[in-house]
């Protein structure tokens, strides 16, 4: 049974997503990205038309002027950027994945779908499931909700609450990675559309986000953002985001961060619930931006090593103190993912001059589940120790979560990038079983990577010396 | 007993631990992949029998009966006391100092 599903699985994609990725493909792993960003999807203007239809987009891009202030207060002369911050919460479904769900839905309703599958244990849920409300198609939500004794993950039993509230039905797993196998099934059972995180409808969605930061800075300051920070798990709200504000024509920063739960294994039953984030954290950040194509469908369109100037890594406990911080002073109660990159922003604030601009690039809506009250009493609950504490050097994931007590500890963890290269090189060898690749192939993997051939080779040299040692 | 037209949860095991993925941790390769799924009940049924549901999605899916009107659980969580002298403390600093 399972065997057998898997099988057809590229049959059953093909059919659900509509697109032909054969079309692309050049040769090894090198293929057509640009070409298939522009092909299958819609134009930036399209896509406006789109989401201003069902609600989505121009959200507020607030100024958070207490944060900028405490922040100066502890920088060096003439330091602290000004720190702006876009209100995606206030999208249909509270958070910016209804950017991505509105073309995928507007498609699948165009195309003659009756419904759209997704698997996710995220706000994304929500943000298809309200949208297929919008277009009259029906809409399951397939996600990992329980560990192994039927304890549900807040966050995620929040968002599954979201997705039934908007009408989806709602499957709940327990954990593991055969999650894909179970929407495969139920692909192959529908004939409804795969509503997939990962293909050019869901990347293009999120352009518009980045295209509006640019836009609304520049009309406000007369320039664009000096940096824009984005909180990173399967990459695609960088790469979206990233060529949004690039088709806006501004050269701004892109500095991706995610929460650190290194050591911490994805698909471990144990692990499963002595994590307090479900997203943006470092179990998706490093090793999809490492490796895109690990995804449901042939070709990942969220490639965010394309785009990243920076990664910076934060720890549970300051993202806790950063959200606490945002409702105080701020007056804004918003969600945990969008508050990672906030976290990094007030430490990179620091570096920057006075009248530069950095701009978190989101928001989610919060409550039960959601809130770290209620994450901090299941972590408690789960034997996790908290505590008041230096953050960076105290945290523990799975085991310690210290909170700052002042915003002086807020720090981040720099995440090289040539580390995340690296594993690129390394993935690639794996999934293609060679260490030759072409000059085509090479010239791919360059543009992947944002490097060079040169790079590219000597990368390859030290990863196989790696290896034989 | 639950009656026709109730809305209800049910539940499956859908891979026994010998049909997992070779390729997972340990503790999770020891235990069965599990489903649950809410829908309204298609003819009365007892909690722990087989029955059938029409779910959200206009499905028909059958399943063990395991909760009627389940409901959701999640809440604010407690009063945590490492949280609770952030605001306080930002307030303060905003204030030390302003012109
Ligand atoms: C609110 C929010 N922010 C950020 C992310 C991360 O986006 P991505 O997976 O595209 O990197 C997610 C998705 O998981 C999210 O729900």
């Amino acid at each position: 049974m399972y065997e057998d599903v898997i099988k057809r699985k590229n049959e059953i994609i093909q059919k659900a997503v509509g697109i032909d990725y054969s079309k692309f493909e050049i040769k090894g792993i090198a293929f057509d990205y640009d070409r298939m960003m522009k092909e299958v999807s819609y134009s930036l203007d399209e896509i406006r038309k789109i989401q201003s239809e069902t609600q989505v987009g121009n959200t507020p891009l607030v100024e958070l002027k207490n944060l900028t202030k405490l922040i100066r207060k502890i920088s060096k002369p003439e330091k602290g950027a000004r720190i702006f911050l876009k209100d995606e919460s206030a999208n249909p479904s509270g958070s910016f994945k209804d950017r991505r769900a509105s073309v995928s839905i507007y498609h699948a309703k165009n195309h003659g779908y009756k419904g759209v599958i997704a698997a996710t244990s995220g706000n994304y849920g929500a943000a298809v499931a309200s949208q297929a409300a919008k277009y009259g198609l029906r809409a399951i939500i397939v996600q990992e909700t329980f560990d192994s004794n039927h304890v549900g993950q807040p966050e995620i039993l929040e968002k599954g609450r979201a997705c039934e509230a908007y009408g989806a039905e709602v499957v709940q797993l327990t954990v593991g990675p055969e999650l894909f196998y179970y929407t495969l099934k139920l692909l192959d059972e529908t004939g409804y559309f795969d509503a997939s995180l990962y293909t050019p409808f869901g990347i293009a969605g999120i352009e518009t986000l980045g295209y509006e930061i640019a836009t609304q800075v520049k009309s406000r300051y007369g320039r664009f953002p000096d940096a824009v920070i984005v909180t990173h798990a399967g990459g695609g709200n960088v790469t979206g985001t990233a060529r949004g504000l690039k088709k806006a024509g501004a050269k701004t920063k892109v500095i991706g961060s995610s929460v650190d739960l290194r050591g911490l294994h994805m698909a471990s039953d144990h692990d499963f619930n002595r994590k307090s984030f479900t997203t943006g954290h470092t179990g998706f950040g490093i090793p999809f931006s490492a490796y895109p194509d690990r995804v449901d469908v042939p070709r990942n369109a969220a490639r965010s090593l394309r785009y990243l100037d920076r990664y910076v890594l934060v720890t549970q406990g300051e993202v806790f103190f950063t959200t606490e911080a945002l409702a105080q002073v701020e007056g804004m109660m918003r969600g945990p993912a969008g508050n990672t990159s906030l976290t990094a922003a007030l430490s990179i604030a620091k570096e920057m001059d006075e009248d530069q601009i950095i701009v978190v690039q989101e928001t989610e809506y919060t409550g039960a589940g959601k809130l770290p009250s209620a994450q901090l009493t299941f972590a408690k609950k789960m034997g996790v120790i908290v505590k008041n504490g230096n953050s960076i050097k105290e945290d523990v994931p799975g085991k310690v979560i210290a909170i700052p007590e002042s915003i002086e500890q807020i720090g981040i963890i720099e995440y090289p990038l040539e580390n995340i290269k690296k594993s690129y090189v390394k993935e690639s060898i794996k999934a293609y079983g060679k260490s030759e690749f072409s000059d085509v192939e090479k010239k791919f993997m360059a543009e992947d990577t944002n490097s060079n051939s040169q790079e590219i080779d000597k990368m390859l040299e030290e990863v196989l010396k790696d290896g034989k040692a | 007993m639950a009656e026709k037209g109730d809305w209800v949860k049910i539940h499956n095991v859908v891979l026994d631990p010998s049909n997992r993925v070779s390729s997972l941790p340990a503790d999770t390769k020891k235990v069965p992949l599990e489903a649950w799924i809410n829908g309204f009940l298609n003819e009365d049924g007892e909690i722990g029998e087989m029955v059938e549901i029409t779910t959200l999605s206009g499905r028909i899916v059958s399943g063990t009966l395991a909760e009627v009107n389940p409901r959701y659980i999640h809440d604010f969580g407690n009063p945590v006391p490492e949280l609770l002298k952030i605001g306080p403390n930002l307030k303060k600093q905003l204030e030390e100092g302003s012109v």
